[in-house]
């Protein structure tokens, strides 16, 4: 079967060469328009006064477009419609666009944009956190609060109490593909978009809302994007619709891409947080109670910043049975680029909380901190299955995914039991074959011997819930045709960002059909194919769309079935797809044989596909229900090394144990884990935003902004698939795999949070990203 | 005016401007989209393209090079990675087979960085790569990928000789340093360019009009290394890449800091003259040329003139340097053993250094003779720390010694808060590389990237 293959990525080959398509290689007819964004250099006020008579009269400008010149809708926000594309005189953070420039190449687009001359009344940006809970600003009306038993009463008596406080920093996506989209207009006001997104669906929505037209007069496609990791799965809204406005006002084809500088000062980053905790614990490190606080600075415009928090508040838990918790997350308004969605969309940041409480609790009474980890685990599934058989009331465990009922708390902090916890055993296997114990013995030896440099050692555990937590978004759908030839065309949902979606989903085609790859023609992303589709995000685009696919599949090889069934008079279920052959009772034809066969007898041979997650009900507000059709689990293990005179530091090595289910790719899902891990560390580590006082971004290029680079990968990278399958049933009872490895990056931070410890007897404290600067504070903190 | 190159294997004859980019004239003007824009500025990579000449092979990035540096070379971009038959390079089937690409954007660009590297017999793939970055993969396959091509043969096609030009003139590209210094004492507000990798980015980033221009990268004589027994003489021109084999042997910590500056695509292009001329407080040749008492060499028309590296930078954007004149060469010793040079940044490599400081001692026996200590990154200019070099010389070098001298260190300097690095950062991380000099000339391990797991 071709599903479980490690096949390369589906263009590989186009990749290689240079033939890979993206949007802003897409060839444009003769006359297309470039554009660009004249933004806003403050980053608090109103506008007083513009003059744009420099910008329209720079070489190659066609028009340029305030708000007042938009014809419909303003507003390119996903959420609260609080995102004005241009500014509407309000000026909510530095680089905001302001006035949008159309000219007939990119760089004099860009070049008349710097042109504008305005003048603004500047008021104090609110900036920190500090600042927005003193001017109380703030999405929605007050914290949210998730609890789960009486925190209070459980730390007043727990046995050992520490408080502490956190502080991470946000990330830039930096995909290498910045935002880019093309519109082309066409009769009678409709519009095609080419666009680099993540959500087609949202795109046309904006797009028709700002034409004033229906959505069937806007199709969106999109082939390939060159990286997303969340930054467009709202992003590329202003684009978009930058596109289509211009091409209606010009009635020309209109470009616009950012340039790497523009798409930083403009787009929104992943969150930042400060997590402050006050735990109690027993001798065993075993927590009675937590009490969290998460603050984040969301930017000046709600985007997807609820669910992002939210999210945030249910990984606080990670792989921690909490037996009292309070969760309170203020989400904060502040002048900055309007933070967003990005790989693990605030997962990371809460699950990092416990962690360091985890590390916190293990120096505080002086045991290994895998152990403190160990025994606050969720029960594992099998002890949940035989307390629950024993009580003789439940199913066990089967292939099947059955309901277990237990008397042993198991729930989470949004009450939803955890039936699928298989951390203990990842954890006993990845100990064993990183050689944890030997090597923490060995490092510790080495730091005793060893003065200016120290080494650190740290494992973290990963459990991530999968399926977006707006419930109504866990559906998809597919268009899958199959041709007189035998050839089939597949299209879905989905959007590939090069996490190989559209490999795995033609893998699952191919073996629904028993066809060869070949067979199978991968189509881009079309709005007009597939309607209604959400966002590839959330780990989901596989678990959705594959199994769309799947539908749509069996409906067709259902109805070749039953015609060639009748033709040779067999049962239906006597005809069997395997090998590039329909196998009919004793007889056999090709496939392509069949589907002419299909073709003639006069049978459909287009069907659509529709999935929906089962099992999935979420009361955001009061914080309870099943938000998660499963979890998708990992372990890490990082070892590390720091200067104590520099703070400078590296990563020596990595041990990850991670589990894709039963992998539909395992080479695609290991390309996600060490990706995934490496940008996790980069977060942690040497990607530091930095904003001046006055709220300009300083760090808007890759000059000043540090990704890893290749010599940042750790020495020794050991990356294993946990052998397993997924106990929900998913496509071919795979799991989800986008988002979860980010966070084993974790680990790395932990390692060097280690090595710090490792210098002096106070609390190293070390924040995040741990650059060489904030290693070296953190050495001195050691030291006392 | 015309620009006649070789485009995989092609000869093309271009009518262009001064500062039109390669990469934008491959996407716009010839449609071959396989080289990619990531940044525009040279710190991703994704633009990579193979340039030929009579030196050899090496990869730039085509967002920074200006159509009139082509005259006469021979380019290779991803699309003429490949043979005709379609054959994929062994270093493109290498990415296939071992899953390294995933978006695929920034492909084309390792796919060229790794040929090249191919071609030349390279096994160093960290710095080979230092210049591409990739968001998705985690570079771990990509380097399976490189492996597993080492040693297999290179396809002929990759083989590409530059077209013989002699005879022919360039506009706005003087042959030799005297017709440049006729040409720049007469267009004294002429912009000079190098390599690009600066005056790139005023294009590119800022629209700058650069007005009349001179490209350097025909003056042969200023391309010169000249070797004496004791003396390196290296001219203006010099690519960082050829510094660095320079200076190799004779001073190896030196070398490794060149490793790390800029990447491989950036090295070479950039020069030193370039470096230094340019000024910044954050240049890494300036503080590693002060610590070895570099000379540097001026000249203005017929006029020429020499001094202390050191006095050519006066104050922030203020050097040394009359209308018309220009950084012919800079002389170094090669002798001096004590030479450390430490670059520091939020990220080892292609990152500009928040401190960089270099460090030059002599002993006679266990007594401090001389010393010369010089920092990047800690005042406006690069700067020598004189009260440093005081509390030096004539002591041990001892524990005590250090101490002391890194109290007088807070005293040479009051650097500043940026986005790389705090005032207060800077200095408790200078006072740091004295310390690591210390214990790295006792034999002591200091290095992390030393330590293996």
């Amino acid at each position: 079967m071709t599903v479980t293959k490690p096949l390369h990525h589906d263009a590989a080959k186009l990749h290689v060469t240079g033939q890979a398509r993206y949007v802003d290689d897409i060839p444009t007819p003769a006359g297309t328009l470039h554009l660009a964004f004249g933004t806003s250099t403050i980053a608090c006020g109103n506008i007083k006064e513009i003059n744009l008579d420099d910008v329209r009269q720079a070489r190659g400008v066609k028009q340029v477009l305030l708000a007042q010149d938009l014809p419909f809708a303003n507003d390119v926000s996903p959420s609260a419609h609080d995102e004005p594309m241009l500014s509407d005189g309000t000026i909510h953070y530095l680089g905001q666009p302001i006035f949008l420039v159309i000219a007939d190449t990119h760089l004099n687009a860009r070049a008349a944009a710097r042109l504008g001359q305005i003048t603004y009344d500047e008021k104090t940006p609110i900036l920190s956190i500090e600042q927005a809970m003193a001017a109380d600003a703030r999405f929605e009306d007050g914290p949210r609060i998730y609890a789960k038993g009486d925190v209070d009463s459980a730390l007043k008596s727990a046995p050992h109490r520490l408080t502490g406080r956190f502080e991470m920093g946000g990330q830039e996506h930096f995909y290498l593909e910045g935002q880019a989209a093309l519109a082309l207009p066409q009769e009678g006001g409709d519009m095609v978009v080419h666009s680099s997104t993540q959500h087609p669906t949202e795109i046309q929505h904006k797009v028709a809302d700002a034409l004033g037209t229906p959505m069937h007069a806007v199709r969106v496609e999109i082939r390939r994007m060159g990286g997303g990791f969340g930054g467009k799965e709202s992003q590329g809204n202003a684009l978009a619709v930058s596109c289509a406005i211009a091409a209606r006002a010009t009635g020309q084809p209109c470009k616009m891409r950012y340039d790497r500088d523009d798409d930083i000062m403009i787009t929104g980053k992943r969150h930042d947080f400060r997590i402050e905790y006050d735990v109690g614990f027993d001798d065993t490190g075993k927590l009675t109670g937590i009490d969290f606080t998460h603050y984040t600075r969301c930017g000046w415009a709600q985007d997807l910043s609820l669910p992002v928090a939210d999210r945030a508040m249910l990984h606080a838990d990670n792989a921690y049975l909490l037996p009292a918790a309070r969760i309170t997350s203020h989400r904060l308004k502040t002048n900055m680029q309007s933070a967003t969605a990005f790989r693990g969309f605030g997962g990371p940041q809460g699950m990092i909380g416990i962690e360091r409480v985890m590390d916190h609790i293990a120096r505080t009474l002086g045991l290994d901190p895998v152990e403190v980890r160990k025994v606050n685990y969720y029960a594992p599934h099998s002890e949940l299955a035989e307390t629950s058989n024993g009580a003789g009331t439940a199913k066990r465990f089967g292939g099947a995914y059955s309901p277990v009922e237990t008397s042993a708390d198991n729930t989470t902090p949004y009450h939803m039991q955890v039936k699928d916890f298989i951390l203990h055993e990842m954890t006993e296997k990845l100990l064993a074959d990183a050689d944890y114990a030997k090597r923490r013995a060995a490092i510790m030896d080495w730091n005793a011997t060893h003065e200016t440099l120290k080494k650190g050692i740290a494992f973290n555990p990963v459990k991530f819930g999968i399926s977006f937590t707006l419930t109504h978004l866990n559906q998809a759908g597919a268009l899958v045709h199959v041709y007189q030839d035998g050839s089939i065309h597949l299209n879905h949902g989905g959007t590939e960002m090069g996490q190989g979606l559209f490999q795995k989903v033609a893998q699952v085609a191919a073996s629904r059909f028993g066809v060869g790859m070949d067979t199978v023609k991968i189509t881009a992303t079309d709005t007009g194919k597939v309607p209604n589709t959400s966002a590839t995000a959330a780990s989901s685009g596989s678990d959705l769309n594959g199994m769309a696919v799947q539908a749509a599949c069996d409906t067709l090889r259902n109805r070749i079935a039953a015609c060639l069934a009748d033709l040779h008079q067999v049962s239906p279920e006597d005809v069997v797809f395997a090998d590039g052959q329909v196998h009919v009772g004793a007889v056999s034809l090709s496939f392509a044989k069949a589907a002419q066969t299909a073709y003639e007898n006069r049978i459909s041979l287009s069907a659509t596909g529709f999935y929906k997650t089962p099992d999935v009900a979420w009361d955001r507000i009061a914080g309870s229900g099943q938000p998660f059709f499963y979890f998708a689990y990992g372990a890490a293990i990082s070892e590390v090394v720091i200067d104590t005179l520099t703070g400078e530091n590296r990563l020596l090595r990595v041990d990850v144990l991670h589990d894709a289910g039963a992998s539909l790719n395992p080479a695609l899902d290991i390309g996600q884990i060490e990706g995934g891990f490496v940008q996790g560390a980069g977060w942690l580590t040497t990607e530091e935003l930095v904003w001046d006082d006055s709220g300009r971004l300083r760090t808007h290029a890759p000059s000043t902004y540090k990704i890893p680079a290749c010599s940042d990968r750790p020495d020794v990278f050991n990356v294993a698939l946990w052998d397993g399958e997924n106990p929900a049933e998913t496509i071919y009872r795979s799991k989800a795999v986008g988002e979860p490895p980010f966070m084993l990056g974790i680990s790395a931070h932990l390692a060097l949070a280690d090595a710090c410890a490792a210098c002096g007897e106070h609390d190293a404290d070390l924040q995040a990203p741990a650059t060489a600067e904030e290693v070296l504070q953190a050495v001195h903190r050691a030291r006392g | 005016m015309n620009v006649t190159f070789l485009l995989n294997g092609e000869t093309v004859e271009v009518e262009t401007h001064p500062t039109q980019t390669l990469l934008d004239w491959l996407r716009e003007t010839k449609n071959l989209t396989g080289t990619k824009e990531g940044c525009n500025e040279g710190d991703c990579g994704a633009c990579s393209v193979m340039v030929t000449d009579n030196a050899g092979a090496r990869t730039l990035n085509a967002c920074i090079l200006f159509m009139p540096q082509l005259e006469g070379k021979a380019v290779r971009t991803v699309e003429g990675i490949a043979s005709s038959d379609g054959t994929l390079h062994p270093v493109q089937q290498a990415m296939v087979d071992h899953h390294g690409s995933q978006c695929g954007f920034c492909t084309p660009g390792f796919v060229v960085s790794m040929a090249t590297a191919h071609l030349q017999g390279r096994t160093d793939h960290d710095d080979v790569l230092a210049g591409n970055l990739c968001r998705c993969t985690g570079y771990a396959p990509i380097i399976r990928a490189a492996k597993a091509t080492e040693g297999v043969p290179v396809p002929v096609h990759m083989h590409d000789t530059p077209i013989t030009d002699d005879g022919k003139t360039v506009p706005w590209a003087p042959e030799t340093s005297d017709a440049l210094a006729e040409w720049y004492l007469a267009n004294p507000e002429g912009t000079l360019i190098a390599g690009a990798t600066d005056v790139g980015l005023w294009v590119t980033k800022h629209f700058a009009d650069l007005g009349d221009v001179a490209f350097l990268n025909r003056c042969k004589d200023l391309q010169q290394i000249d070797e004496t027994q004791d003396r390196l003489r290296i001219g203006a021109a010099v690519s960082m890449t050829d510094v660095l084999n320079a200076v190799r042997m004779a001073h190896p910590s030196y070398a490794d800091m060149i490793r790390r500056y800029g990447s491989e695509q950036v090295r070479n292009a950039a020069t030193i003259g370039g470096n230094i001329a340019n000024g910044s407080p954050i240049g890494d040749n300036p503080p590693a040329l002060i610590a070895l008492g570099a000379t540097l060499h001026l000249r203005r028309g017929d006029t020429r003139r020499a001094l202390p590296i050191e006095d050519f930078f006066i104050e922030y954007g203020k050097q040394d340097r009359g209308e018309g004149e220009f950084v012919e060469a800079v002389t170094l010793p090669k002798s001096a053993p004590n030479l450390r040079c430490y670059k520091l940044s939020k990220r080892f490599d292609q990152d500009i250094s928040a401190v960089c400081g270099c460090f030059n001692i002599t002993l006679d026996g266990e007594t401090i003779t001389s010393a010369r200590v010089a920092f990047g990154g800690m005042a406006g200019t690069p700067k020598r720390a004189s009260a440093t070099e005081a509390a030096l010389v004539g002591q041990t070098l001892s524990s005590e010694t250090a101490k002391r001298a890194s109290v007088a260190l807070a005293s040479d300097f009051t650097p500043l808060t940026d986005m790389r690095a705090s005032a207060d950062y800077r200095m408790q991380a200078a006072q740091g590389q004295l310390h690591r000099y210390f214990a790295d000339l006792t034999g002591q391990q200091t290095n992390v990237l030393e330590v293996q797991p």
